[in-house]
């Protein structure tokens, strides 16, 4: 069979490249080479752990009031001779203390927002695109009608109701925000439905069950983790302002939005109350929209071999059919 | 080896494998029902080679869908009878039929690149159904898969069977469907124009495995295309499609020898030949009819150059021309006998 063995003598040196084992350490480096993704990846794992650890690492305890210390600046040294890196409040609790409790409640608040609705989106959506019909009527005209409510009255409107608190207001993002993947994930399945290889799946006798988990879903996971990665911002500053309206997490516990709320009255005279939670929320927003780029890329099973090899030098052109 | 059905040793002709009797394919359209495929019929005997030509649009594809169970319903309507050993297929259970799929009956397509999952590598998409049916291990089900990929002569299976689909070229991808297609020795393989995707050498490769393959194991198969070359190296009988009708059946040589239907003698004076003279290649005039605007009579008749007034008013039956060789127009004895 000589004509066989023309046709894959060229192939391992063409496809040697794009055979790379995807290994932890293949991503480890490809984000290594991406300097922005990187620097906003350790931002995200820096927040992560302070947010985990902050019984442990935060220097002070957030809400011991210090009356003497009241009101120190950024840098500053209280009276006491304690060091206070972001400042104090106005009740002399050490802001930056008070930052990293917060960010475990602003984090966990946009974690599990996110996977809450993302579960039940992406759930509702699939099974819209896959079965059509009656269910893909009902829940698509149910998502338009949810996206034309004012989401920030709905949110309101319910914790008046059902009181805030932390276990609600998971429950109302999830109720909020469920559209958007079910959106997502259902125009995705349309998209895959019509490829041939679910039609071959069917045709080597693929039950439903196993065609949407085996076949459509990884091929949606690329687009999906964006829209994950961008919601856990969306909630964070959602949480933020519904803290700010005094509807979301309640005092003692804290989080961004409730210390910008608090901070805001002082505003004019002890500016960092409201700078420094702001900063947090714009940073971690920031670097989860980064972060999500540069997901898109390397979780796309076709193009990911591109970010996961080491660039080549110039006088090596390479052939990027697709 | 496949051991002999029990009918097929006692009986001169073998029992049919796969029987369609009146097979017809409709789809709800905004402009109405249309017909795509308007009552087939055909047998396939164990291993045999059955060869489907038709143009795009003919009711070749979707003919063979319907087998397969693959038309979606709504919009699509199949009626008629799909006897496999005996049993109706369109009849029986979901579950029973997505049994036989796989199983008995395998498919492959014409773009293998965008039949194969980009997600999984080849390796687990070779193995799905083994691993599915046969309920085996992961270790198992790889072992199997480099099993199959050596069986359709892709080299270093061991080292590739972790690859992704867009790793490979156009033809080894559709090795790799062929093997997918193979993982549980099927009784028929369907190929839906396996090689129209591959350059013309790559398509050479693949129909001698395919031959191979089909001698090894003893599996029917049935050929959809619309390379008329293809047919005469590869298929015992063939069967040409227009508008949704079998026009002509016959053996291979009886079609390409004494084609009896204008339609058919129309494609086969528009293959290029290299002992003919040269020259423009004839053409058949005019463009096939759209499925909503099926001609009344014989569908080709406003195409036909023998067209007589029966052919406007009345479809012509299939009707015998010689022995297993049928032609379905008004005019058969005589385009015979000319």
């Amino acid at each position: 069979m000589s004509a066989v063995d023309t046709n894959t003598a060229a192939l391992p040196e063409e496809e040697h490249d794009r055979a790379v084992a995807i290994t932890w350490r293949a991503y480890a480096k490809a984000l290594l080479r991406d300097r922005v993704a990187f620097v906003s990846a350790v931002f995200l794992l820096l927040l992560l752990i302070a947010a985990a650890g902050a019984h442990l690492l935060a220097p002070y305890d957030p809400n011991h009031a210090n009356l003497g210390a009241r009101f120190v600046p950024p840098l500053g040294t209280a009276r006491d001779g304690g060091f206070h890196l972001l400042g104090t409040d106005e009740l002399g609790r050490d802001l930056f203390s008070r930052l990293m409790h917060g960010a475990r409640v602003s984090m966990s608040i946009g974690l599990l927002g996110a996977l809450c609705s993302g579960i039940v989106g992406i759930t509702l959506g699939v099974l819209a695109g896959f079965y059509r019909g009656l269910l893909e009527d009902l829940l698509m005209r149910a998502v338009d009608g949810m996206m034309a409510l004012p989401s920030l009255l709905i949110a309101l409107f319910i914790l008046f109701v059902i009181g805030p608190g932390f276990a609600n207001l998971i429950l109302i993002f999830t109720l909020l925000h469920w559209m958007v993947f079910a959106r997502m994930a259902r125009s995705l399945t349309l998209n895959h439905q019509q490829s041939t290889y679910i039609t071959a799946a069917r045709a080597i006798g693929g039950s439903d069950r196993r065609i949407i988990l085996t076949h459509l879903l990884p091929n949606m996971v690329s687009p999906l983790i964006v829209l994950f990665t961008l919601e856990i911002a969306v909630l964070i500053l959602s949480e933020a302002s519904l803290s700010f309206l005094g509807f979301g997490v309640q005092a003692p516990q804290s989080s961004w939005g409730l210390m910008i709320a608090r901070g805001r009255e002082y505003i004019s005279s002890a500016w960092w109350l409201v700078v420094m939670p702001g900063a947090a929320i714009f940073l971690t927003a920031l670097a989860l929209n980064l972060v999500a780029a540069w997901a898109r890329a390397i979780t796309d099973p076709v193009q990911r071999w591109r970010w996961l090899t080491p660039p080549r030098r110039k006088n090596q052109p390479v052939d990027h059919d697709a | 080896m496949r051991e002999m059905h029990p009918s097929q040793t006692t009986d001169a002709t073998p029992a049919p494998l796969l029987e369609v009797r009146d097979l017809r394919v409709s789809f709800d359209t905004p402009h109405g029902l249309v017909k795509a495929v308007g009552g087939v019929s055909w047998t396939l005997s164990p291993g045999e080679t059955l060869g489907i030509i038709g143009e795009s649009g003919s009711g070749k594809s979707v003919g063979l869908e319907a087998i397969m169970g693959l038309i979606k319903s709504p919009p699509g309507h199949v009626a008629g009878q799909v006897l496999f050993e005996g049993e109706d297929v369109l009849t029986m259970k979901e579950s029973r039929r997505r049994q036989l799929r796989g199983e008995k009956i395998a498919m492959i397509f014409q773009d293998a690149m965008s039949a194969l999952n980009p997600a999984l590598t080849v390796g687990t998409q070779i193995a799905e159904v083994y691993r599915l049916r046969r309920r085996c291990s992961q270790t198992e089900a790889e072992r199997k898969a480099v099993e199959l990929m050596d069986r359709v002569k892709i080299p270093s299976a061991k080292s590739r069977v972790r690859c992704y689909p867009h790793e490979f070229s156009g033809g080894m991808c559709q090795r790799v469907m062929i093997a997918t297609a193979l993982a549980l020795n099927p009784l028929i393989l369907i190929a839906d124009e396996p090689t129209t995707a591959l350059d013309v050498t790559v398509q050479r490769q693949i129909m001698t495995l395919l031959a191979d393959l089909q001698r090894e194991d003893g599996m029917a198969l049935v050929l959809i295309t619309h390379d008329l070359g293809l047919v005469a190296e590869t298929v015992d009988r063939a069967m040409v499609m227009y508008a949704g009708r079998v026009v002509e059946s016959a053996p291979v040589s009886a079609l390409f020898d004494a084609p009896s239907h204008p339609y058919t003698r129309g494609l086969i004076r528009s293959m290029p030949r290299i002992d003919g003279a040269s020259g423009a290649l004839h053409a058949i005039g005019g463009t096939p009819p759209a499925a909503g605007r099926m001609p009344r009579g014989c569908a080709f008749h406003p195409r036909c150059t023998h067209r007589i007034d029966r052919c406007r008013a009345e479809r012509p039956a299939l009707r015998p021309v010689a022995p297993r060789h049928t032609a379905a127009c008004h005019l058969v004895e005589e385009m015979t006998h000319d």
